[in-house]
């Protein structure tokens, strides 16, 4: 039956409508979970706040989970759903420059839009800065086009990569993720215990 | 005394509830539209558009932009333009809700002053839009939903990123701690 605008079952008009409800959802969880604020996301990279390590690492887990869940009870047809393609060398590159903007921002493009929505002046300027990147990204296009193209593996999966059942990726990230629970938990409670910046 | 205390605590919700949540949320989004939730392609499409209106001759010449123009209709009459303004909506509705939503302020560590936060703050903007382009999306739509759906790419994005900042930490750490 699923994914459901792919296979007919609701039709494109319900398109924009549906995009609203699901961004609004988003939005709530993010700003909810504590993320308009750039100081609660950054703690995860110097240990006083693991927020942001909890709320994604969980999400992850339970969406791989559940997605094998619904494809086993034949709820949705998992070769109809969109794979984010693999360009290997521009997305390592493109990754480790998110990884600085990151640790500068303190904000990805999401986590911003809802510190705009309560107030946050730096929110304003992080999403200021992500539209003069792309511009510039855009702009500078030609010059790096065959590298933006370069190292396509294509719409591939983990399992289409490594030939190992998506099962085990799931089991093998969500003892992973609960290992990292544990160990954050302990550092969090050291790191706390000396720091004066940052109030709790 | 203790009651202005709590009253100055925000209150979030649990991170593993919230987590739950954020991934049912995925599941339900791939369920109905058959691809996950995202962020960066919104400022994308305002990218676009507005380049589309300074100087289109040089917008449609340029092999990035023509991608996302087409004659039909605008590249902001797409699916993750409206999301994105869902995310705005929600995240207000929520600020409303827990009483977080005041004037305008900045945050940041007492050892920085407001002028160099919003300075670090349009830079790492411009990092990040940078880099998403070059990672064919955000922490949401590379790193979340594309590794939720055992997408290699969604992978290496989610490690790489995270990996990143941890790796230079130790060099900002004045602008947070």
């Amino acid at each position: 039956m699923g994914p459901l605008i792919p296979n007919g079952v609701i039709t494109g008009e319900w398109d924009f409508v549906i995009a609203i409800l699901l961004g609004i959802a988003f939005g709530f969880l993010l700003e909810a979970s504590g993320f308009s604020s750039s100081r609660n996301i950054a703690g995860v990279f110097y240990g006083y706040n693991f927020v942001v390590l909890r709320v994604f690492f969980t999400a992850v887990i339970v969406a791989m989970t559940g997605l094998l869940y619904f494809d086993y009870f034949g709820w949705i047809e998992l070769d109809k759903i969109f794979i984010l393609p693999t360009y290997l060398a521009p997305m390592i590159l493109g990754s480790v420059i998110m990884g600085f903007g990151f640790l500068l921002g303190g904000f990805c493009p999401g986590t911003s839009y809802t510190a705009i929505a309560i107030g946050k002046l730096d929110g304003i300027l992080f999403t200021v800065g992500l539209f003069i990147g792309i511009f510039l990204f855009s702009e500078a296009f030609p010059l790096f086009e065959d590298f933006y193209y370069s190292g396509f593996i294509g719409n591939v999966t983990l399992t289409d990569v490594t030939g190992i059942p998506a099962g085990w990726f799931a089991f093998a990230f969500t003892v992973i993720a609960l290992a990292s629970f544990w160990i954050t938990m302990i550092i969090e409670k050291k790191v706390r215990k000396n720091i004066k910046e940052y109030k709790f | 005394m203790k009651k202005e205390k709590l009253h100055n605590t925000p209150h979030y919700i649990n991170p593993y509830l919230g987590g739950v949540l954020l991934g049912l949320l995925v599941i339900i989004t791939v369920y109905i539209t058959g691809r996950g939730l995202g962020a960066s392609g919104a400022i994308k499409s305002a990218v676009v558009t507005t380049a589309d209106a300074i100087y289109p001759e040089g917008a449609r010449e340029n092999p990035y932009y023509s991608r996302f123009i087409s004659d039909g209709h605008s590249p902001m009459y797409n699916w993750l333009v409206f999301e994105s303004l869902g995310i705005f909506f929600g995240g207000l509705l929520s600020g409303i809700i827990f009483g977080r939503v005041k004037k305008f302020r900045v945050e940041h560590s007492p050892k920085i002053t407001s002028k160099t936060r919003l300075i670090v703050a349009l830079l790492g903007g411009i990092l990040f839009g940078i880099g998403s382009q070059f990672g064919r999306g955000c922490s949401s739509g590379a790193a979340l939903s594309g590794s939720a759906t055992f997408s290699l790419g969604g992978v290496i994005v989610m490690l790489l990123l995270f990996g990143t900042g941890y790796a230079i930490a130790w060099m900002f750490k004045k602008l947070w701690i």
